[in-house]
């Protein structure tokens, strides 16, 4: 054809019915129809033996009557509406933010909705269950009330979500003797609430840490800079686990008899640290990505050292490092399982407790795929979330 | 416009006594002697890694030279924080790359130094800002993030944000050096209606039009000194320097 089209037109698109694509993806050689069969074939051996497993003959039981042992260890019964507020606080919050940040992108939140749905499945009475949807009902309230068109929302949800922190730990351990709230040792938290107030708290407070050595390895200052590499490749240079022997056994040798650590605080601070020190070199890398025109331009513009890294170069090396923060979070999470042996009964001290209990020797499989599925939602949640979160603010595109 | 020509007549705003930088054991400027005085468009030409770039980047202190005496609106540049702050606050700086901040929007990038280093509430920054973006001919794009513009429309963008400063001096390194040839025109349309506001103006280009049209004092850089300097049409027409020579001639043959 000779005609040079002026005119705009449309892309070429594919349109298939089922059968076609079946027909096109799965069998348009007879290679691909082997091969189809085969896999078709082996995906069916090795899901019928687990499906039967779990379905059959797995003993579902010890799972239903410890559910509240997996989930806030030795809480005290009469204190959970405690958990429940600061649950329903952190939907509410979590709602909010994402509502005053996130526009536009209304399939974000699917996989966050879906966690409390996930746990609403485990063999919870009804009651409990409908206190686990609530979270998605407050959640949800809260993401409305984030949408509304409020340019001070942004401000409001992050204050909110830094109170939320100080004020959850309140609510959970309690003040004072006897009241409204009265207090809960942190020996009797434990389960998965234990497992996440570790790592939340062990990457929140990290994360001013990190980004103070972060900023402090690269400082001008000798002795700040050596105090940074120093913290950094040392802590770096352990396991966790070592740490948490060291708040353990060293630590009493070191502080006057009269001042006692409890178990989770001790845990709180070796999690802190540990994770602090990845953290500062994570953002160091986020740093490093930032060119030096954007440095120059600030300084030109005569923007102090500080402003200039409060307003042009952290948000941008931030945005830049939210992927890595999200993995290093997830992997914390999962670190946190260590705190057995500071005999502390995160969720899989729990488990490990009630496999001691003769009632249900021989469960050992139940438990630990509980665990493991527990984790895997948890673990999933976040990638997915934080994946969506970054396609909504443009993090690799420049 | 009115005090343009007059410009000999003003007091240096920038003084230059023997700057001496090296970049290891590389001399990069070797003794650079300049006054500068206010209203005067100075443009500085040469041929790569003549010290062009290094010298304009002297005077607001983003490098550091080490030797001589730079004195920038009777402030000398020295290790004091606080002098060097109170220069760049005086000096825009307009960069080859545009360097805009890629998280911050058009209206952001311009207003953030009047609101953070002068203390300017929002309302008056805005508005600043909005009338700047009119004078270099963008204000539709004021919502728009740095990454959706054009390579001219950025320049623009830096220009207006490097003027929010309300600076006495403008240093442009290179402003067209990496742009699309369609776009060099508008840029430096911007340029020009600046120069003619009475603008005290140093501009590293290579663009010997807007040389010859709009520079009051034209110097020749050659190996990190100062060859020749005079008015275009003096080095136009009869450069004394053989160096002076050769380079025109290599660049004006096209």
């Amino acid at each position: 054809m000779t005609t040079s089209t002026t005119e705009t037109l449309l892309p070429p698109t594919e349109k298939y019915t089922i059968l076609g694509w079946i027909k096109r993806n799965l069998f348009n050689s007879i290679g691909d129809s082997i091969l189809t069969i085969v896999a078709f074939l082996l995906t069916f051996v090795l899901l019928k033996s687990t499906l039967s497993w779990a379905f059959q003959e797995a003993e579902w039981t010890v799972i239903v009557d410890n559910l509240k042992l997996f989930m806030v260890g030795r809480y005290p019964a009469e204190e959970l509406w405690r958990v429940w507020a600061v649950l329903y606080l952190l939907a509410g919050v979590i709602g909010f933010l994402w509502g005053a940040w996130v526009k536009g992108n209304e399939r974000v939140g699917y996989v966050l909705i879906g966690m409390p749905i996930f746990l609403a499945l485990l063999p919870f009475t009804m009651e409990v269950r409908l206190l686990i949807l609530a979270v998605d009902l407050i959640g949800f309230l809260g993401v409305i009330l984030g949408r509304r068109d409020n340019e001070s929302f942004k401000k409001w949800s992050i204050i909110a979500l830094l109170l939320y922190f100080p004020i959850g730990i309140m609510i959970i351990g309690g003040i004072g003797e006897g009241g409204l709230l009265p207090r809960v040792k942190p020996d009797l938290w434990g389960g998965l609430m234990l497992t996440i107030l570790l790592a939340v708290i062990g990457i929140i407070f990290s994360f001013p840490i990190g980004v103070g050595l972060a900023l402090g390895r690269q400082s001008d200052l000798p002795i700040i800079t050596w105090f940074s590499v120093g913290f950094i490749e040392l802590v770096r240079g352990v396991p966790l686990i070592t740490i948490l022997f060291m708040m353990d056994l060293m630590l009493p040798l070191f502080l006057p008899a009269t001042i006692r650590i409890d178990s989770v605080m001790r845990a709180f601070v070796a999690i802190t640290l540990f994770s602090a020190a990845y953290m500062a070199e994570n953002v160091r890398g986020g740093l490093q990505s930032i060119p030096k025109g954007q440095y120059e331009a600030a300084h030109a513009l005569g923007l102090s050292s500080f402003a200039a890294m409060a307003f042009i170069i952290l948000p941008q090396a931030l945005k830049a490092v939210i992927p890595i923060l999200v993995s290093q979070f997830i992997g914390l999470l999962k670190d946190t399982t260590l705190v057995m042996i500071l005999s502390l009964f995160d969720v899989l001290g729990i488990g490990k407790s009630v496999l001691g209990n003769p009632d249900y020797v021989g469960t050992s499989k139940e438990v630990y795929v509980f665990i493991a599925a527990l984790f895997w939602v948890l673990s999933y949640g976040l990638s997915y979330a934080s994946q969506r979160l970054e396609t909504s603010l443009g993090v690799g595109e420049r | 416009m009115t005090n343009k020509t007059f410009y000999e007549e003003q007091d240096p705003i920038i003084i230059c006594r023997d700057v001496q930088k090296w970049y290891g054991d590389f001399h990069a400027l070797r003794g650079i002697n300049m006054e500068v005085r206010k209203g005067e468009v100075v443009v500085i030409f040469g041929p790569s890694g003549s010290g062009k770039s290094t010298f304009i980047r002297t005077i607001n202190r983003l490098e550091e030279h080490q030797g001589g005496k730079i004195i920038v609106d009777k402030i000398e540049l020295t290790h004091d924080v606080k002098n060097i702050e109170s220069i760049r606050k005086e000096t825009g700086m307009v960069f080859q790359q545009f360097n805009l901040f890629p998280h911050l929007t058009v209206l952001q990038n311009i207003t953030l130094a009047p609101l953070q280093v002068k203390k300017q509430n929002k309302a008056e920054a805005e508005k600043t800002a909005m009338e700047l973006l009119e004078r270099v001919g963008i204000p539709e794009q004021a919502g728009k993030f740095p990454g959706q513009l054009s390579g001219g429309q950025q320049q623009r963008v830096a220009i207006a944000r490097a003027l929010a400063m309300n600076p006495k001096i403008m240093l442009f390194d290179e402003p067209t050096s990496a742009l699309d040839p369609e776009m060099i025109k508008e840029v430096l349309d911007v340029m020009i209606e600046l120069a003619k506001s009475g603008m005290t103006m140093i501009v590293v280009t290579h663009e010997m039009g807007f040389a010859r049209s709009v520079a009051d004092t034209l110097h020749f850089f050659d190996e990190g000194q100062l060859v020749e300097s005079g008015r275009p049409e003096d080095i136009y027409n009869n450069p004394k320097e053989d160096r002076t020579k050769l380079f025109l001639s290599q660049i004006l043959q096209h």
